[in-house]
């Protein structure tokens, strides 16, 4: 896994002139993880599609760096896995065609079958891999969007709502997914759960002032 | 060698995408079968010139068009997939490979018009300089895809998408649409090819405006 850091710089979401956050800083590093939590509307999925590029901050700047260079954020996205609720794969095709597909998009350069049978195996869908997921329940849903995430072996993992719609052995499935990404890449989750955010180092909590990671 | 390999892989998608949920495909047929069995009942026996015979050509793929080739963004807006393509592909991969999209489907299109075309009116749609029209029908598609696919992409953001698309369309698509007509009617009228160049010349500088323009304003577009 690529050696990589992100830093956040006093970044700021303003939607119809109201502010939903300001301020919010913090960096992390390989081995870190970080839980940002808050009541709702508090922003926290605004904060994680800004981290993934696909929102602009209002104000401030979020700076990946990969093997030790600045990258841009679309250089950047190529090391990013998200699983989350508004993030949506492809219904008239299969768990296994999703995978092929979306990763010939981002022209990854390894062995897709291998990766997508060790991504669909560790989310327990292997014996599904040729049904459409259209025909998926929304637990099996959000594993796939797990072995979409995983796939690339990305060095940040950006979890928002990691465990909705989960029985337990997936939320098992989960825990070790965020143990092994602690290890050497950098975990984000965003939750109101507090037994999700004790998975995390650290933790941000928004609508503090100031808006900065603490450490547990 | 990346960013073609990912626009090819994305217009793959979106053809497999396409044969398997029928999203714009039915859409087109229906429209043009429809409009042109309209036509052909609306003049009855009457044997209209070429002038007219063109400007319902193209007002057929006009209309037709408008009713497809919007559900390029729409329908990755409406199931939720924006996001997923937006983390997989840059800006610019998107853009080319949905406005190449658009050109296969609008170039099947004008296909599909031209050949029920020439068999509903076998008598007056002749086309006597083939030359012309092929030029005229190639240019006149990547026109139609290059100012759709970025009007596609700002309407899949509105919430009043189905009546918004042709309201923007409109203008500007009317200097293609003119240009278009007029070349068509001088390809039926039998002119030399000659006579058309001034037109091809608009229709080529409409597709590099119209394409430049979009591919700059794209990213701001797709983004937020």
């Amino acid at each position: 896994m690529i050696d990589a850091s992100v830093t956040v710089a006093g970044i700021a979401k303003v939607f119809s002139r109201r502010a939903i956050f300001r301020g919010i800083s913090f960096s992390l590093k390989g081995g870190d993880s970080l839980a940002i939590t808050g009541r709702n509307g508090s922003g926290k999925s605004t904060l994680v599609k800004i981290l993934c590029g696909v929102l602009t901050p209002t104000e401030g700047t979020v700076q990946y760096t990969l093997a030790g260079r600045n990258v841009p954020i679309d250089v950047a996205k190529d090391q990013l896995g998200l699983v989350s609720p508004y993030l949506q794969l492809y219904d008239e095709f299969s768990g296994l065609e999703n995978l092929e597909l979306l990763s010939r998009i981002r022209s990854n350069n390894f062995p897709i079958d291998e990766r997508a049978t060790d991504a669909l195996n560790l989310v327990g869908l292997w014996d599904r891999r040729k049904d459409m997921v259209r025909t998926y329940s929304s637990g099996m849903k959000q594993r796939l969007k797990y072995a979409f995430a995983l796939l690339h072996r990305p060095a940040v993992l950006i979890l928002d709502e990691p465990t909705s719609n989960l029985d337990a052995e997936g939320v098992d499935v989960v825990k070790r997914v965020v143990e092994a990404q602690k290890s050497s890449g950098i975990v984000i989750v965003a939750t109101n759960d507090a037994l999700e955010a004790r998975w995390c180092a650290e933790e941000l909590h928004l609508g503090d002032q100031p808006q900065t990671a603490m450490k547990r | 060698m990346s960013a073609l390999s990912s626009t090819y892989a994305l217009i793959r998608k979106d053809i497999q995408s396409e044969l398997r949920t029928r999203y714009a495909l039915n859409a087109l047929l229906m429209f043009v079968v429809t409009t042109v069995a309209t036509i052909l009942f609306a003049l009855r026996s009457d044997q209209p010139t070429p002038t007219v015979l063109s400007g319902m050509y193209w007002v057929v793929i006009f209309f037709t068009a408008m009713s497809g080739l919007s559900r390029i963004f729409v329908s990755e807006e409406e199931r939720g997939t924006t996001m997923t393509l937006q983390l997989v592909a840059s800006p610019s991969v998107v853009y080319f490979g949905k406005l190449l999209f658009n050109v296969v489907l609008t170039l099947s299109l004008t296909v599909a018009v031209t050949l029920l075309y020439m068999i509903v009116f076998s008598t007056s749609f002749t086309i006597q300089t083939p030359s012309i029209f092929i030029v005229t029908v190639l240019l006149g598609s990547l026109g139609f895809a290059s100012a759709a696919t970025i009007i596609a992409a700002i309407v899949a953001k509105a919430n009043t998408r189905g009546t918004l698309y042709p309201v923007l369309s409109f203008p500007v698509l009317i200097v293609l649409l003119m240009t278009v007509m007029a070349a068509t009617a001088k390809a039926l009228d039998g002119e030399p090819f000659e006579a058309a160049l001034g037109d091809f010349q608009i229709l080529l500088g409409y597709i590099l405006a119209m394409t430049g323009g979009s591919y700059l304003l794209f990213d701001y577009v797709w983004k937020d």
